[in-house]
């Protein structure tokens, strides 16, 4: 028990300092996808509502399982789809439908 | 341990790897949507690891099955709907949303192991110290962010809130949650004293997030991403489960990170805005028609948009600096549109300073969304850099993040790091009055007598202007 204490404890120390390492180096024009980003990554919790769903027995016990297993869902894909929506907006050269504009002018 | 067991947790530890990479993926623009697809692939992987374990294991009950899948399903659909359908301006509303309910899922993970084992006096002082904490956190995050949310979606009051007894109010709280979970910790595992403490911290949250003004939201989103993550790392230690402590972690962190740019952006503490009371950010004080506030004598030197279209259009090198004004008029396809119609004669970029917008760098996403190319998008420190060189800076609803008095000691923006537009040859400033900014002081760019002052909304002022350089380039 202990030894499995410690060893959550390495990991989450260490990858406090992996995130660290690596989101300093995130540019400030995509601050708002990574922070959409890793609140997908929360959504992480949904194998604990997994867990909390099958070790239920009781009502409340289901009750809570059900609220967690809800708000999980929710965090997962509401999180991952809205990163995906932003990020595929972010593109190099003006898509077409601005191209139209600039015709329009000339 | 026996081979079940062994891939499931090899699984967990491909998850995490994914969402380390996906992280790192996420360090060019070019990059990022390749990773956020790894770090959903391994969320799958998680996911699929999980349920797997549960199936081998099978001591989940019909009725848990059921729960599960109506209530994981019915979340998901949810989150789907909301993420397609939310307004780009609106983005910071849902990501609090999420938070809240990431905050709200760890802390009933905690609560659902704690309700089963509780009586019988069988929760190991490490579970219990875990659940405790998560008891905690979440319910503040969670409440916290749904105020958040509410205050950025215009639900709630924008402006601090602080009713008398407020400050006694939250210490009471925070006494009550305290103590409860003191209660707890000597191992007294009782229901009654659970639920008063997560009501302590469902109040704390509100009570916490009640007196802080809209201009500091960027700090506060930024803050409660952080503390969802840690909360979902601790239901990781109720649940020994190595794949929500690394994940909750890496959020942890980047809010973290996140927390402090902002404030540093902002040119304050964290705790100060934590603290509360003051600012609104939607600029100074009401009814200060234009020209009126033109504070010390100084004068400044108005123009029309006709003025403004004709510099921009002889301009070779012109830099456009959006502020709040701008995503608070929804201005920001004006804004690009004028880009690219100057982008014909002239090198166009956009000198986005971090706060800009609701929450850290929001104004990109509004500008990537009106089909701004993400190369012409500049950070602070690059776009400052090309100042000297730009012949027109236009400034449309940014204020104290351009004061040069930043520069210098003394002042309520002293340190503040700014775009430096006073180098710009010249400099257009887009503003409905002279109101001062979050600082509540003068900004000494529009009193420069290079810089000329076109008194208008930002979306009907770049509308006027794209008209005139329209008229311009066609005669």
């Amino acid at each position: 028990m202990t030894a499995g204490l410690m060893s959550d404890i390495y990991m989450f120390v260490l990858a406090i300092l992996v995130g660290y390492e690596v989101i300093t180096k995130v540019p400030s024009t995509l601050h708002t996808p990574l922070m959409s980003a890793s609140n997908a990554i929360h959504g992480i919790v949904i194998i604990g509502a997994v867990v909390t769903a099958s070790q239920a027995r009781t009502d409340a016990g289901y009750v809570l399982a059900f609220v967690a297993a809800f708000f999980a869902g929710m965090n997962v894909v509401g999180g991952y789809g809205l990163t995906d929506r932003m990020l595929q907006m972010f593109r190099k050269r003006p898509g077409p439908a601005a191209h139209d504009g600039t015709k329009e002018l000339s | 341990m026996n081979a079940v067991t062994i891939a499931v947790d090899l699984a967990y530890l491909l998850a995490a790897l994914g969402f380390v990479v996906a992280l790192h993926l996420m360090n060019s623009p070019a990059t990022a949507r390749k990773g956020s697809r790894l770090s959903w692939l391994g969320m799958i992987v998680a996911v699929a690891a999980a349920l797997t374990s549960v199936i081998h294991d099978a001591t989940i009950t019909t009725t848990g099955w059921i729960v599960l899948s109506v209530g994981g399903i019915g979340g998901a659909a949810v989150g789907l709907v909301m993420s397609r359908r939310v307004k780009m301006t609106d983005v910071p509303q849902v990501v609090s949303i999420f938070n809240a309910v990431g905050g709200g899922a760890a802390a009933l993970v905690a609560a659902g192991g704690f309700v089963r084992l509780a009586g019988g006096g069988g929760i190991s002082s490490r579970v219990m110290i875990a659940t405790v904490l998560d008891i905690i956190i979440g319910p503040v995050t969670f409440s916290g962010s749904l105020i958040a949310a509410g205050k950025l979606q215009g639900w709630v009051d924008s402006r601090p809130v602080v009713f008398p007894g407020a400050r006694l109010a939250t210490a009471a709280f925070t006494l009550i949650g305290v103590g409860g979970g003191c209660y707890l910790l000597a191992g007294n595992d009782s229901i009654p004293v659970l639920i008063l403490v997560v009501c302590a911290a469902l109040a704390f949250g509100v009570t916490m997030t009640m007196p802080i003004g809209g201009a500091d939201m960027p700090v506060v989103v930024a803050l409660l991403n952080s503390f969802t993550g840690i909360a979902v790392a601790i239901a990781g230690f109720v649940i020994d489960n190595g794949g929500l402590i690394i994940g909750g972690a890496l959020v942890g962190a980047s809010g973290g990170i996140l927390t402090v740019l902002m404030a540093q952006a902002m040119n304050r503490s964290v705790l100060s805005v934590m603290m509360g009371g003051f600012g609104t950010g939607d600029g100074g004080p009401a009814g200060v028609g234009p020209g009126a506030g033109a504070g010390a004598g100084a004068s400044i030197r108005r123009i029309s948009a006709e003025d403004a279209a004709i510099q921009l259009a002889y301009a070779s090198k012109v830099a456009i600096v959006p502020g709040y004004g701008l995503a608070a008029a929804q201005a920001q396809h004006e804004a690009a549109q004028l880009a690219e119609l100057i982008g014909d004669h002239a090198t166009v970029f956009f000198a986005i300073h971090p706060v800009a917008g609701r929450m850290p760098g929001h104004m990109n996403v509004l500008l990537a969304e009106a089909n701004v190319p993400y190369t012409e998008l500049k950070e602070m420190d690059a776009a400052n850099l090309e100042f000297p060189t730009v012949d027109v800076a236009l400034v449309v609803g940014a204020n104290d993040v351009t004061n040069p008095a930043a520069r210098r000691p003394g002042n309520s923006v002293s340190g503040m790091p700014i775009l430096n537009v006073d180098q710009a040859k010249s400099v257009i400033v887009i503003k409905r009055s002279m109101g001062h900014g979050y600082a509540g002081i003068d900004n000494e760019l529009y009193t420069d007598p290079k810089t000329g002052m076109f008194f208008s909304d930002a979306k009907a002022g770049l509308a006027e202007i794209i008209a005139s350089v329209k008229a311009l380039v066609a005669s």
